[in-house]
């Protein structure tokens, strides 16, 4: 540890010498942009792959937050930064939604993107005291009940998982606000409002309710996804629940400003994927039930293009999009 | 008992021992500038806990959160920079004492009475945890609305001078607050194409812009006879002894108070300093002399923070719901050393849990004798000139509001709250209030708005829960009273006039 501290100084040293050079790459801290706030899962990922990377750089990869507006203030950091490998950022799914919305012009496609390294399905989350055991038994009282009857929280308006209960109303035939949906800071205090009697449900990902989910204190109805999550294999998808193909996840990658030097970027996508495949990220990940996913940089770009594409119709139906 | 003698040998480890000192000396440090917050130090030792054993992790960042929060007070005492919104709630005084000679005891009182908090609240931590975790998980945006509302009418009604001027102060405050898109519809508000005011006014540059900016602007408008700030000498903690009996019931009722705040998921220790201090005015005997220099205030309010602190950590270890920033990422933490957050954890890993109190009580210990070394340390800056002092402070104003977002947005709002603040205080209006209208109006917004969708408009909603009913009430007292009692008073006096 001393010894790479020591070595780190005399890069900075020299740093005036052999910045042009990106052969000599990385020769100074590299700064890794968050655009939410410490402690929740985003912020989680970006510190573990942040500490493995700085093992095999051999140099410091701080983290930043740069919370605000719905992740448009960070995500525009990464993205105005210049392209010369020493500012990354851990970008997530909201970057394929801002844009629907109107809130940003930045899209993807203003990214170098080096991989998708985390990806968690949309839940289906009740309270402990709520009289619904099943998905079926939920989706039959929100449909036999007028609209706004039931209420459900998790993240902001607008917000993934917003748009995954939105969307799952409009796959069943419903309309997208036939539950009321209040606005939170996120899915931690959504659940929580839920416990609280403030809400019916939250559609958020289930390892934002591991904790919960352990005390006994909400049940998990459903997963928004094709098959079950590896962390919770008692819980049924959507389609085995009540029959709708309809899934949502978030995803979260690490990506640079557009225009990184060629060398720098394979250099990059080498740390990202040695970091990905280490025990230490693997295991932190399982332990906080977050899923891992590889979408390497060349294959990422159809991914979240059809991922963009998917939120564009389902906002746009669901009066979310900016008209 | 066994389990208490396990806990013991896990603690005193050479090992978990070093890291604490360690932790403790670093928190220290990165609370004494102006501009890195107690989140800061945390969020900068995670990376470090990942190669720790589960204990030490957490010992780690339960000793430098609790040093840097206080070490954020000696910068509110000295330079007149609260390190966190709490401590604004008692810069003023805290500032004044310096001013007239007393820092040492005023800094001190600080010491001292942040560690009683932290050691009542990691009292009431270790004995009724879960059953306290219960009651918080029954506050819904209809109770925290009231809560809220409640810490903001106290912070009118404790500032120095006519609640009139408080309440200007506020709603200036709460204004600032509208700017970005953190309100519920997440719709942009007020920030004229720049996407740096997406994210709001920044707290801590506007902090620091109000309180430190605007006294160095004040010196160079009007510089004083006296040019030299009297040094910090004399008695630190031995005053403190004669504090604690002076004031014993403050320090309890604060602590207690502070505890019971910060165990609610949606409220921490700002609400909790304010609304002490507001019961510390309320009920003092001198209740003229807060604000001015005196330390009844610091010592209630003082000892709330600190229990609030601890008491934040009452919903992380048994729902897993951080209560602050801190135990957000401390939770990240636990999950990474599979020590899973729940109810269970008290029976599947108790050793490990009175392991984690028995660390917050040693933190808080060790606070006594480093705080006193880092007062002496910081009170030799002040035998300097004020004429060198104030361009000093420029300095650390600039690099904080830097520091905080590393971006020039900071900076610029530090200034623009600096000229703000220089102006306030020319015309009479207190600072304060400003502040937590900053740092409370988004939430007093969200719980309102994210209310009234769940009552499909209904306010009487607000008064249908017992608890938020009973909070409300009291909100609505806290402004009525006053009237009423004056109303009575007067149509007394009429009845014996006529």
């Amino acid at each position: 540890m001393k010894r790479r501290d020591l070595l780190a100084a005399a890069a900075l040293a020299a740093l005036p010498l052999s910045s042009a050079f990106a052969a000599d790459y990385p020769s100074r801290p590299i700064q890794m942009i968050v655009p939410w706030g410490a402690g929740g899962g985003t912020d989680a990922v970006a510190r573990i792959m942040a500490s493995v990377m700085q093992e095999d750089l051999g140099v410091p990869v701080n983290v930043v937050n740069r919370t605000g507006g719905s992740g448009v203030v960070g995500h525009s950091a990464i993205a105005t930064a210049k392209p010369d490998g020493y500012t990354l950022g851990l970008a997530t799914v909201e970057i394929a939604m801002l844009h629907w919305q109107g809130l940003t012009e930045l899209t993807y496609k203003d990214y170098d993107i080096l991989a998708l390294v985390n990806q968690d399905p949309a839940g289906l989350m009740v309270a402990e005291d709520s009289p619904f055991t099943t998905a079926g038994e939920l989706l039959d009282a929100i449909k036999s009940n007028p609209p706004g009857t039931y209420k459900g929280s998790g993240t902001a308006q607008g917000g993934i998982w917003h748009i995954a209960l939105a969307g799952w109303m409009l796959d069943e035939g419903l309309a997208p606000d036939q539950v009321t949906w209040v606005p939170s800071q996120g899915s931690a205090s959504g659940i929580t409002d839920m416990v609280a009697g403030g809400v019916d449900l939250v559609p958020s990902s289930l390892a934002e309710g591991t904790a919960m989910l352990d005390a006994g204190r909400i049940r998990a109805l459903a997963s928004m996804s094709k098959e079950r999550q590896d962390a919770f294999p008692d819980v049924p998808t959507l389609k085995e629940a009540v029959g709708s193909d309809w899934t949502m996840s978030v995803w979260r990658g690490v990506f640079a400003p557009k225009g990184l030097p060629e060398d720098v970027k394979a250099r990059l996508t080498e740390a990202v994927k040695a970091a990905y495949d280490s025990p230490e990220y693997q295991e932190f990940m399982a332990g906080r039930g977050l899923g891992t996913i590889w979408v390497p940089g060349d294959e990422a770009d159809a991914f979240i293009a059809a991922s963009d594409a998917d939120f564009g119709k389902v906002m746009k139906a669901a009066g979310l999009g900016d008209d | 008992m066994s389990v208490y003698l396990d806990a013991f040998s896990l603690v005193l480890q050479p090992q978990v021992l070093m890291v604490i000192f360690l932790s403790a000396g670093f928190g220290m440090f990165v609370g004494a500038i102006p501009g890195l917050t107690a989140t800061m130090a945390t969020a900068l030792l995670v990376p470090l806990t990942f190669f720790m054993d589960p204990l030490p992790a957490i010992a780690a960042i339960v000793t430098a959160t609790g040093m840097a929060i206080f070490a954020g007070d000696i910068a509110g005492g000295l330079l007149r920079m609260p390190g966190t919104p709490a401590s604004a709630a008692y810069v003023e005084d805290a500032y004044r004492m310096t001013r007239s000679g007393r820092g040492a005891e005023a800094l001190g009182a600080c010491l001292f009475f942040s560690v009683i908090g932290g050691i009542t609240g990691t009292i009431v931590l270790s004995l009724a945890a879960p059953q306290l975790a219960e009651i918080a998980l029954k506050f819904s945006s209809f109770e925290y609305f009231w809560l809220v509302l409640l810490g903001l009418s106290c912070a009118v009604f404790v500032s120095p001078g006519p609640p009139v001027l408080g309440l200007v102060s506020l709603f200036i405050g709460l204004t600032a607050a509208l700017v970005g898109m953190n309100n519920p519809t997440a719709e942009p508000r007020f920030t004229f194409g720049s996407i740096e005011l997406l994210a709001g006014i920044q707290l801590v540059p506007a902090m620091i812009g109000l309180f430190a900016l605007s006294e160095v602007l004040r010196y160079y408008v009007h510089p004083t006879g006296s040019t030299r700030t009297p040094p910090v000498k004399g008695s630190i903690l031995r005053v403190q002894l004669g504090n604690l009996r002076r004031y014993p019931l403050q320090a309890m009722r604060g602590s207690l108070l502070g505890t019971a705040i910060g165990a609610l998921p949606g409220a921490g220790a700002d609400i909790a300093a304010w609304i002490s201090y507001a019961v510390s005015k309320k009920f003092s005997k001198t209740p003229e002399k807060f604000g001015t220099g005196h330390v009844e205030g610091l010592v209630e309010a003082g000892s709330s923070n600190n229990g609030a602190i601890s008491g934040a950590w009452i919903p992380a270890l048994v729902f897993g719901i951080p209560g602050d920033s801190i135990t957000a990422i401390v939770i990240g933490v636990l999950y990474v050393k599979g020590l899973n957050p729940g109810p269970t954890i008290f029976l599947t890993n108790p050793q490990m849990i009175y392991a984690v109190f028995i660390v917050f009580l040693i933190a808080n210990l060790m606070m006594l004798p480093l705080g006193w070394l880092a007062i002496r340390t910081a009170g030799t800056i002040l035998s300097v000139p004020q004429r060198i002092l104030m361009p000093i402070i420029l300095v650390f104003c600039i690099t904080g509001a830097f520091a905080i977002n590393n971006s020039l947005a900071g900076v610029l709002i530090m200034l623009a709250f600096g000229v703000i603040g220089f102006v306030l205080e020319e015309n009479g209006i207190p600072l304060a209030p400003a502040i937590l209208g900053l740092v409370l109006g988004p939430m007093l917004e969200d719980n309102f708005v994210t209310s009234m969708i769940k009552a499909d408009g209904d306010f009487l909603a607000f008064f249908e829960r017992p608890i938020a009913a009973g909070l409300g009430i009291a909100a609505i007292a806290v402004w009525t009273l006053p009237l009423i009692l004056r109303l009575v008073r007067g149509s007394q006096r009429n009845g014996e006039a006529t």
